[in-house]
């Protein structure tokens, strides 16, 4: 999708906000959500909902529909105070959501989905046929003609989505929410989606749309409210915004360029870069990823940088076997090869710390030792099992090297701070010898401390040969880190720059996606 | 308890002082404990209320006892417990092992026998394709949830279905009374002094010991049940663990079906093993491992199919009319599950004393 169309069909609104949050304040244990954040939302106009990960959206949604209670603030809707209760009491009230992963009955029929807990009835029977009549009249107005007798999960996930989104017009609703409605759907149904929230648009509905895309952003919205450490940034109209404006006040001030100049040269002189370890050859995945070349060498450390939803993760997961690419080669060594199960990637010394390390890297109750050797042994194999003594060694070992802080080893890791269990799962991937390390998000969610002693020392395994690959949300982490950066951005690749030609601006452009 | 006895470990060992607590606390928390004193408590009581519980006579060369009863009449219970332990742990359960003890003893039987059309088979020979049966109905109930991904309970309720009624079509629904002398050896038997069953237990768990203890199995099976996402992003082949610990679970089930068809002489496909897997399931439960996946325990699956037989001997022993028999046997497997609740625990804990 281009930037081209920044459709602004709409006129700057002049009339009084539909909705309007003012003041709003959440904490949660030990955390605040958010401090003084508000909206307001105009009837007839699309408006976007952007900041970065956690920089306080889903908690000032969730406040809108009634899962939370604010601790301050007020919610006026069509000039009364509301003060939601629940999902139901929002919905009650006409503010209707649509989720990011479709929360349908895939079983049921499509009519069904649309009517679901509010079937028509007649004679206290439910009246199938007006239950019907009334979810096609619903979906064509959606531009959507389908079987509705059929069951839901016969269709796309476009059109699930579209189906969704009927559900939540079925009832009188003067704000429509869409919570990243668009990071399952290829380019063509994101179109089909837009044009569909174009017509609801000119019949003066209200919609906030939230999503990490910044094409679609552009493509799209009226106006942006920009969020960032769960206050309110500001509130912008889409054409007065650049992308890099909008980058800028979402990642908060510039990365700081200090860091950079600090780091040993003596140490990134000595980095020939060897020869290509893994070359990516129009490697995609539907929905996830567009076809990227990417070539790592040996001993280069080569950042991911991009906003969340722009394919890093994809990419990773790819490389890994985790998810199975539909498109393209991988070469390994300059031969090709395929995977289909991390098993395969780990075959073949690639390693991947997951950035979901609760579900998708740490098994909790399992000690430091069983977490630290478990994907050795499972290179082994079943039946050369690790002497005990040697995993110890090699427990004892690690924790040291890494300073990984643990009462003992046969503590159980669900235990540790999230520093501590990231360095048991970085141990984890170094006890296989990998050629190349897949880091995504390593320093998520850590105490700063942690977060230093992590990127040096993979600066340090860079220094003696290992191939890494670095995904992190924060710029400043990538560029510090990074001998190359690649710029990834709606699901593509969009720009490449070596060390000596890294600043920070350039690649805020390329993220943002202006001419870099 | 495999590998984990570091489980209640790492809290104690920071203060000297609590040290003799912390070793009680230690002792106490061992997976093993709970089982064990609700055995305890049972054979005190039969003790006490049935003469003679605990004499054992030598007659024959051969020892004869009710606590020799007991652990007899447990010996298809145990090795049913054996295998669904496995199961259990990876978060899964087979609910087709009554099927597969129909199955295989019918299979067992019809050979060893011989039909009209076809001569007996040796016995070794016999016993090897009911035992073959038995790990095909395994591979299937493996493909099903491992590469199909049915849940587990849908998926073994297929077999728990189709085994028993496979061995009813094979015998017409008749009773096949087994007449080959050697046959019974297995189930009736004794091997010095002891029931050659007892021996077919202890081999089983030895040989699952060994492969928890010794492998990387239990490892394996714990990351699986514990998190099956993460274990197949450590390189861990998680289908095929799967297939293997449902192939061991039915394997289980077949001999556990030869024992019951060598002791009884006969293959009843309508009623051998016939709620097995239930009994299974509750002996894994007692035992400590949590249907939730993860941690297992495979003595404890042991001790917990000898509490049942225990408990039914009991009550059978004490003249409790059968009327009220199930009632009994519920109250006590309420309270043995209920003590081991952590929530009920954690309640208790909150509420000040």
């Amino acid at each position: 999708m281009q930037m081209s169309g920044a459709a602004k069909t709409a006129v700057e609104p002049v009339l009084e906000p539909v909705l309007e949050m003012r003041g709003i304040h959440k904490r949660f244990p030990g955390v605040r959500a958010l401090a003084d954040a508000g909206l307001r939302l105009f009837p007839g106009e699309v408006h976007t909902l952007m900041g970065q990960n956690g920089a306080g959206k889903s908690t000032l949604i969730k406040v809108l529909t009634g899962v939370h209670a604010p601790d301050e603030g007020s919610i006026v809707l069509a000039g009364r105070p509301v003060s939601p209760r629940s999902t139901q009491d929002a919905q009650n009230l006409g503010i209707s959501t649509v989720y990011q992963e479709v929360n349908l009955c895939p079983n049921l029929s499509v009519a069904e989905n649309i009517f679901i807990g509010r079937y028509p009835r007649r004679f206290g029977m439910v009246d199938w046929r007006a239950m019907r009549t009334q979810a096609t009249e619903l979906l064509a107005r959606l531009q959507v003609h389908v079987d509705v007798r059929q069951p839901l999960a016969n269709y796309p996930l476009a059109i699930q989505q579209m189906v969704a989104i009927a559900r939540a017009l079925s009832v009188e609703c003067r704000v429509l929410i869409l919570d990243e409605p668009t990071s399952s759907l290829d380019e063509a149904e994101v179109q089909t989606l837009f044009a569909v929230l174009r017509r609801l648009r000119e019949e003066g509905m209200a919609i906030l749309f939230v999503t990490h895309f910044l094409d679609q952003t552009y493509a799209i919205s009226d106006r942006i409210t920009v969020m960032r450490n769960g206050e309110r940034e500001g509130e912008y109209p889409c054409a007065e915004l650049s992308r890099l404006a909008l980058v800028n006040k979402m990642i908060g001030a510039s990365p700081d360029a200090a860091p950079l100049d600090a780091l040993d040269s003596a140490g990134d002189q000595a980095l020939e870069p060897g020869e290509v370890l893994v070359r990516t050859r129009a490697l995609a995945r539907k929905g996830a990823l567009a076809p990227v070349d990417v070539e790592l060498r040996r001993g280069e450390l080569l950042g991911l940088a991009g906003l969340l939803g722009s394919g890093r993760t994809e990419l990773a997961r790819l490389l890994f076997g985790a998810d199975k690419a539909d498109g393209g080669a991988i070469d390994v060594d300059g031969k090709s090869v395929t995977f289909s199960t991390p098993r395969d990637a780990i075959g073949h010394g690639i390693a991947f710390c997951s950035e979901d390390r609760k579900i998708e890297g740490a098994i909790l109750a399992l000690s430091v030792r069983e977490n630290l050797i478990l994907a050795l042994q499972a290179r082994a194999g079943l039946w050369r099992a690790i002497p005990f003594k040697r995993q110890q060694q090699l427990a004892e070992d690690f924790v040291k090297r890494l300073g990984i802080k643990t009462a003992s080893i046969e503590t159980p890791i669900g235990s540790l701070s999230g520093g501590n269990q990231q360095k048991v799962l970085l141990a984890r991937w170094l006890a296989t010898e990998p050629q190349l390390l897949i880091l995504d998000e390593p320093t998520r969610g850590i105490d700063v401390r942690a977060k230093q002693e992590i990127m040096d020392y993979v600066r340090q395994l860079c220094r003696q040969g290992m191939s890494i690959l670095f995904i992190s949300s924060e710029l400043p982490e990538v560029l510090r880190v990074a001998d190359r950066v690649l710029v990834m951005r709606d699901r593509q690749a969009c720009g490449s720059y070596r060390r000596g030609e890294l600043d920070d601006s350039s690649v805020l452009r390329a993220i943002a996606g202006e001419g870099a | 308890m495999n590998a984990p006895l570091h489980d209640a470990a790492p809290a104690a060992s920071s203060s000297s002082a609590l040290d003799d607590q912390a070793a009680r606390f230690a002792l106490l928390r061992h997976p093993l404990t709970r089982p064990l004193a609700a055995l305890l408590v049972l054979l005190v009581l039969d003790a006490v209320l049935v003469p003679g519980f605990f004499h054992i006579a030598l007659r024959d060369g051969h020892l004869y006892g009710s606590v020799i009863d007991i652990a007899n009449r447990a010996a298809p219970l145990m090795l049913a417990a054996l295998g669904m332990t496995l199961v259990i742990a990876t978060r899964g359960i087979d609910i087709s092992v009554g099927a597969v003890v129909a199955l295989s003893g019918t299979v067992a039987a019809m050979l060893v026998n011989g039909t009209p059309g076809s001569p007996a088979m040796p016995l070794g020979a016999a016993l090897a394709a009911a035992l073959g049966v038995a790990l095909l109905c395994g591979l299937w109930n493996g493909a099903l949830v491992a590469g199909v991904k049915l849940q587990p309970i849908v998926a073994t309720l297929i077999l728990m279905t189709a085994g028993r009624g496979l061995a009813q079509l094979l015998t017409d629904g008749q009773i096949v009374t087994v007449y080959e002398d050697s046959f019974f050896y297995l189930g009736s038997g004794y091997l010095a002094g002891l029931p050659v069953s007892l021996f077919v237990v202890a081999a089983v768990f030895a040989l699952l010991l060994f492969l928890a203890r010794r492998t990387a199995l239990g490892l394996f099976i714990q990351a699986v049940g514990l998190n099956p996402v993460a274990a197949r992003l450590a390189g861990l082949r998680t289908a095929t663990l799967i297939v293997f610990v449902y192939a061991a679970c039915s394997l289980c089930a077949g001999m556990a079906g030869l024992l019951i068809t060598s002791n009884i002489k006969s293959a009843d496909a309508n009623n051998a093993g016939l709620l097995l897997e239930l009994d299974a399931i509750l002996a894994v439960t007692l035992g400590g491992t949590s249907l939730a996946g993860g941690r297992f325990s495979l003595a404890g699956s042991l001790v917990g199919a000898l509490i049942i037989q225990t408990l039914t001997y009991t009550i059978y022993s004490l003249g409790v009319p059968p009327e009220v028999n199930m009632v009994v046997k519920a109250i006590v497997v309420f309270v043995v599950c209920i003590s081991q609740s952590g929530e009920l625990r954690a309640l208790l804990k909150r509420r000040p004393a």
